[in-house]
C-alpha cells in the first residue's frame, strides 16, 4: 500500500504536520494487554464494587430484572454495529424498532408524538423546559422540589445561560406531593412551564390533572418527569401533560453506576415541531412498500446549525432498544403485572417502616431513621448484606433523619423483613452482637 | 461490476402491533412472595388506567423472530466497510460487550456506597489520566453523554472562566466547514455564532481570524483536522490570535483518530475539546448511541468542571460534590459509565504504541484510497489528508448525477455509503473515512465500487440516479415523510398492506 502512494515510510504520510505539534515520544501508558488481561482486570474492579447484595436503593436507577432477550436481541452485531440510520434504504430494521418504541412510548405516556430518544432523564427536563419555551414565547421555569435533585441540578446548568429563571415550589409536609397552593401563588404569566414529577422524588403520586388545571390557568404548558417508568403499567398516564420528559432505565436498562440510560420527550403532536431530537416517520419506498426514514430534520443541527431545537446528535439508540424489547417481552398484560408486583412489594415494605410521608406511593418510599441515624441503619444493613436506602440530607437538609427506599420485583421478603428489623433496632442486626 | 455481494432472501416482518394477539404474552415473573395489595385502593381508582391501550402481545418466539428479521434489514460494521467521514466507524471489539456486562459493573448502583464502588472509581480515574495523555489536556470530566453534550459543557466551562475575569463575552466563532453541532451548542449555550469563512483549501484563514477576534468573542471552535480531513497547518498561529485577545480555543474531537500518539491537542494551544468515545475508542454506535463526551481541558479551566470530581483521600477514592466554581452537572450521576468502560478497555487492549499504529493505519487508508478514486473524483483540496479525504460530484453532478444518488448506488455494491454533501463548503461532497479497521482487500473493493459507478455514471447515468436497485427497500421518500409526518403506529393505520 505505502508503495503505491509513493512512501517508503508510515511515517511520511504526516511529515507535513509542523514539528513543533508533533509527539515526540511514545504516550505513556501501558503496553497493550491480551483479551484474557482485561477480563482478568475488570473482573478485579468489579470485585471491589458490591457483589450479590440485595439493594434497596432507587431515586432514579432501578434494579429491575433484565430478561435475557434483551442482551440477546442488542447483541447482534446489526444493531450493535451500525451507526444512525441516516441511509433509510439499508437501516430499516433499526428505524422500524425506533418507530415501534416512539409508539409504545406514545401508549404508556399518554402523549400523541414521542422522539427516539434523548440522553437520560435527567437532560430530557431541560430539554423541554427550552422547548416549552420556545412553543409559549415565555422564559421563567417553575419546577416542584419534589423534582429529582440532580435532574433540577442539571435544568440550573442548562438554563442559566439562557437567561432562564428557574424557580421551584415546594412540597407538603406531611403527604410528600407537590404543594399546589405554593404553585399557585408563584404561576405567572412569564412562566413558559411548570414541572412535576410522578411519582415523585419521594415515591409519592402528584395530582397531576389539579397541576395542569393550574399551568394552563395562567398560559403556561405542564411538563411531566417520570424516573420509574414501570409506574406506568399501573398508573393512569399523564394525558394533561403537554409534554412528557422521562427515563426508561426501569425497562431492562441495567443500572450501570449511572448510565447509559435513555431519556425520551413526548408531546401533544401540535409541539412535533418544537420537540428536540430525531424523529422517525413512515413513509414509503419507490415501489410503493411501505418504508421508515428519519423525518422532520429541518428542526436537528445539521440542517438549522445555530437555529436548531437543539444540539443533540447521537443519543440512546441502543440502550432504547433494550427499553423496546423489554417493553414486547412484558407486553400490556406483562407490564401491569410487573407494575402490581412492585406495589405489593413496596407496600409490604413500608407497611413495617416508620413511613416520613402520609401520600399515596408507588415503589418507593421515603423512611425515618428515628432515634438512629440513616447512616447507622445502613451500616447495620451492611453487615447483612443489604444495602439500604439514600440518605436525604444531602439533597434536603430538612429530611436529614430520612432515607428514600425502594423495592421492586426483585426485593425478597425475607431481606424486607431484615430492613425493617433495622429500623427498629439497627444494633440489633448487627451480627457483631 | 458488483464482486461483492448478491441478493438473498430475507424475512418480511410486520410491526409489533400488528402481530399481537389478545391474550398472548412472553414473560414470566416469579410468583409473589409477599400478599398482592389492591392497587385501586391503595392508590385511588381514579389513579389506575384500564389498560395500556395498544399495546403489543406477543410471545416469547415472536419477539426473538421479530428483532432478528428486522435486524437483518440493517448493514452494520460487521458487515463490512462503514466509510462514513468524521464517524470514525471502527471494529467494535466483543471483549469491550462482555466486560461492560461484569456483574459488579453492570448492576452497580449509582448510590451505592463510595467503598463499594471503588473499583467502578478506579476505571473512571483510569480512564481519566489516559485521555489526558493522549490529549496532552491537564484534567478530564466524563460527565458529558455525546459529543454535542461535551461542546455544550465545554462552552460552558469557557463561559464560566471568562465570566471569573469579569466578562463572558457574547460571541462564539465558528468555522463554516464545522459539523452542525458546534453552532448549534453555541446557541444553548447563550452565544451567538459567527461563521467565519475558510481558506481555498477548507483551512482557518489567519486574516479573517485576525479581524473576526474582537472583545467580543469568547472562543473559537475548531475541528482538527478539519472536516475535509487536513490538518490545520497553522494552529498554533491561530491559537495565538484567539489568546492574544483574551479568548480561548475550543476543540471539537471528532476527528481524534487521526491524532492519537502522533499530536496532541494540548501542545497546540487547545484550552478545552471533547472526545467521542464512540468513535476514536471504538464503543458501539448501535444504530445512533449511547457515545460518551468526555471533555479534556487546560489547568485554568478544571476548578470549573461539573461536579462531583473524583477525589483519591487515604487510598480510597470518594466524590467530591463541593465545587463551588463548577459550572454545575450536565447530567445526573457520572456520566455514561458502560460506555467509558468499554473505552478503557480498548485502550487496555492497545496501550500506547498500538493506538498510534491505528492512528496511522487509519491515515494509510485514507490516502490509499484517495491515491486510487483521484483519477475518477475531483479532490475537495490538494493538501495532504490525515484519516480521511473529502472528493466534490463536480464531474459527476454534469451528468445530471449527484452524490446522494452515487451513495445509494454504493449500497447495490455492497457498501454503506460514505457521508454525504457535507461538509457544507465543498460542493456535493463524498466524505470517506475507512478507518484503521479495513483490509486491503476490503479497501480494494470499495475503490473498485467507486470507480464503477463512475464509469456507470458515463454510461447510464439513469441507473445511479435510482439506485438502489438490490435492496429489499427501493429509495425512500423522504419529501413525504416531512410533509405529512406519521410517527407512530395506529390502529387505524393497520390497513395498510404489509410489507
Amino acid at each position: 500500500m505505502l508503495a503505491s502512494l509513493g512512501l517508503s515510510s508510515s511515517e511520511e504520510l504526516f511529515a507535513h504536520l509542523p514539528a513543533e505539534v508533533r509527539l515526540n515520544r511514545p504516550l505513556a501508558l501501558a503496553p497493550g494487554v491480551s483479551e484474557y488481561e482485561i477480563v482478568d482486570y475488570f473482573r478485579a474492579r468489579a470485585a471491589e464494587n458490591s457483589n450479590g447484595r440485595a439493594c434497596f436503593l432507587g431515586a432514579g436507577a432501578y434494579s429491575h430484572y433484565r430478561p435475557v432477550m434483551v442482551d440477546t436481541v442488542v447483541s447482534r452485531g446489526e444493531f450493535l454495529t451500525s451507526y444512525t440510520p441516516y441511509q433509510a434504504e439499508i437501516s430499516q430494521g433499526t428505524l422500524a424498532t425506533i418507530f415501534e418504541f416512539q409508539t409504545m412510548v406514545c401508549q404508556l405516556t399518554g402523549m400523541e408524538v414521542a422522539n427516539a430518544s434523548m440522553y437520560d432523564g435527567s437532560t430530557a427536563v431541560p430539554e423541554a423546559a427550552m422547548m416549552a419555551a420556545r412553543i409559549t414565547g415565555r422564559d421563567r421555569i417553575l419546577a416542584a422540589r419534589s423534582l429529582h435533585p440532580e435532574y433540577r441540578a442539571v435544568l440550573r446548568t442548562y438554563l442559566r445561560n439562557l437567561a432562564m429563571p428557574v424557580d421551584e415550589f415546594g412540597y407538603l409536609a406531611a403527604a410528600g406531593s407537590a404543594d399546589l397552593e405554593d404553585l399557585a401563588a408563584k404561576v405567572d404569566d412569564r412562566t413558559a412551564a411548570v414541572i412535576v414529577q410522578n411519582p415523585n422524588f419521594f415515591g409519592i403520586l402528584e395530582d397531576v390533572t389539579a397541576a395542569a388545571a393550574l399551568a394552563h390557568a395562567r398560559g403556561a404548558l405542564l411538563v411531566v418527569a417520570f424516573t420509574e417508568a414501570v409506574s406506568l403499567g399501573l398508573l393512569e398516564p399523564p394525558r394533561e401533560a403537554d409534554i412528557v420528559a422521562g427515563e426508561l432505565q426501569s425497562f431492562a436498562i441495567p443500572p450501570s453506576y449511572g448510565g447509559p440510560y435513555a431519556g425520551v420527550i413526548a408531546a401533544k403532536e401540535k409541539f412535533i415541531r418544537q420537540m428536540p431530537g430525531r424523529l422517525v416517520g413512515q413513509t414509503r419506498d419507490s415501489r410503493g412498500r411501505r418504508a421508515f426514514c428519519l423525518t422532520l430534520a429541518t428542526r436537528e443541527q445539521h440542517i438549522r446549525r445555530e437555529k436548531a431545537t437543539s444540539n443533540i446528535c447521537t443519543n440512546q439508540a441502543l440502550i432504547a432498544l433494550m427499553a423496546t424489547v423489554f417493553m414486547a417481552v412484558y407486553g400490556k398484560q406483562g407490564l401491569r403485572e410487573l407494575a402490581a408486583q412492585n406495589l405489593s412489594k413496596a407496600h409490604y415494605l413500608g407497611a413495617r417502616l416508620p413511613l416520613r410521608f402520609s401520600g399515596p406511593y408507588f415503589n418507593e418510599m421515603v423512611a425515618t431513621a428515628g432515634a438512629h441515624s440513616p447512616d447507622a441503619i445502613n451500616s447495620a444493613l451492611l453487615e447483612k448484606n443489604i444495602i439500604g436506602g439514600l440518605p436525604l440530607g444531602r439533597f434536603y437538609p430538612e429530611l436529614d433523619d430520612c432515607m428514600l427506599l425502594c423495592a421492586t420485583e426483585m426485593a425478597r421478603r425475607e431481606r424486607m423483613d431484615e430492613v425493617a428489623q433495622a429500623f427498629r433496632s439497627p444494633a440489633g442486626g448487627s451480627r457483631n452482637r | 461490476m458488483i464482486r461483492k455481494v448478491r441478493t438473498h432472501i430475507t424475512q418480511d416482518e410486520a410491526l409489533l402491533f400488528e402481530l399481537s394477539s389478545p391474550g398472548k404474552i412472553g414473560y414470566q415473573l416469579p410468583s409473589l412472595d409477599v400478599p398482592p395489595v389492591d392497587a385501586a385502593e391503595v392508590l385511588g381508582a381514579s389513579r389506575i388506567r384500564s389498560e395500556i391501550e395498544g399495546f403489543p402481545e406477543v410471545s416469547e418466539v415472536e419477539v426473538i423472530r421479530h428483532f432478528t428479521r428486522l435486524s437483518t434489514h440493517n448493514y452494520a460494521i460487521d458487515l463490512g466497510l462503514y466509510p462514513l467521514g468524521s464517524c470514525t466507524m471502527k471494529y467494535n471489539p466483543r471483549i469491550n460487550e462482555l466486560v461492560a456486562r461484569i456483574d459488579g459493573i453492570a448492576w452497580a448502583h449509582p448510590y451505592q456506597p463510595e467503598s463499594l464502588a471503588q473499583g467502578a472509581m478506579e476505571i473512571m480515574a483510569r480512564l481519566e489520566a489516559a485521555l489526558a495523555e493522549i490529549t496532552g489536556m491537564d484534567a478530564v470530566t466524563l460527565e458529558p453523554c455525546a459529543g454535542a453534550h461535551g461542546e455544550f459543557t465545554g462552552l460552558l466551562l469557557m463561559r464560566a472562566l471568562l465570566e471569573s475575569r469579569g466578562n463572558p463575552r457574547r460571541k462564539i466563532l465558528v468555522p463554516d466547514s464545522a459539523h452542525g453541532t458546534n453552532p448549534a451548542t453555541a446557541s444553548m449555550a447563550g452565544y451567538a455564532v459567527e461563521n467565519i469563512p475558510s481558506n481555498q483549501n477548507g483551512m482557518i484563514d489567519l486574516a479573517r481570524l485576525e479581524g473576526a477576534v474582537t472583545e467580543d468573542v469568547a472562543g473559537l471552535m475548531v475541528t482538527n483536522p478539519n472536516t475535509l480531513g487536513v490538518f490545520e497547518a497553522e494552529i498554533l498561529r491561530a491559537a495565538e490570535i484567539v489568546h492574544a485577545r483574551g479568548a480561548l480555543v475550543y476543540m471539537d474531537g471528532a476527528n481524534m483518530n487521526a491524532l492519537v500518539g502522533i499530536s496532541r491537542p494540548g501542545d497546540f494551544g487547545v484550552d478545552v475539546m471533547h472526545l467521542n468515545l464512540h468513535k476514536t475508542f471504538s464503543t458501539p454506535h448501535g444504530g445512533g448511541g449511547p457515545g460518551s463526551g468526555a471533555v479534556a481541558v487546560k489547568a485554568h479551566l478544571e476548578p470549573f468542571l461539573p461536579y462531583p470530581r473524583l477525589r483519591r483521600v487515604h487510598g480510597a477514592w470518594s466524590w467530591d460534590q463541593d465545587r463551588p466554581r463548577s459550572i454545575g452537572k450536565v447530567r445526573a450521576f457520572y456520566g455514561n459509565f458502560g460506555v467509558l468502560v468499554r473505552a478503557l478497555a480498548y485502550i487496555l487492549a492497545h496501550g500506547g504504541a498500538g493506538l498510534r499504529n491505528a492512528t496511522v493505519d487509519a491515515i494509510l487508508n485514507a490516502n490509499y484510497i484517495r491515491k486510487h478514486l483521484e483519477p475518477h473524483y475531483t479532490l475537495a483540496t490538494t493538501a495532504p489528508s490525515m484519516h480521511e479525504c473529502v472528493f466534490s460530484d463536480d464531474r459527476q453532478a454534469a451528468r445530471g448525477v449527484r452524490t446522494g444518488d452515487i451513495a445509494k448506488r454504493l449500497i447495490d455494491y455492497g457498501f454503506h455509503p460514505y457521508t454525504v454533501s457535507f461538509p457544507l463548503i465543498v460542493h456535493g461532497a463524498l466524505m470517506i473515512e475507512p478507518t484503521e479497521t479495513e483490509s486491503k482487500r476490503e479497501l480494494d473493493l470499495f475503490i473498485d465500487a467507486l470507480i464503477s459507478i463512475a464509469r456507470e455514471v458515463e454510461q447510464d447515468p439513469d441507473l445511479v440516479r435510482k439506485a438502489p436497485h438490490l435492496t429489499r427497500t427501493s429509495r425512500v421518500d423522504e419529501v413525504t415523510a416531512a410533509r405529512k409526518p406519521v410517527v407512530r403506529w395506529r390502529p387505524d393505520s393497520a390497513g395498510d398492506p404489509l410489507p
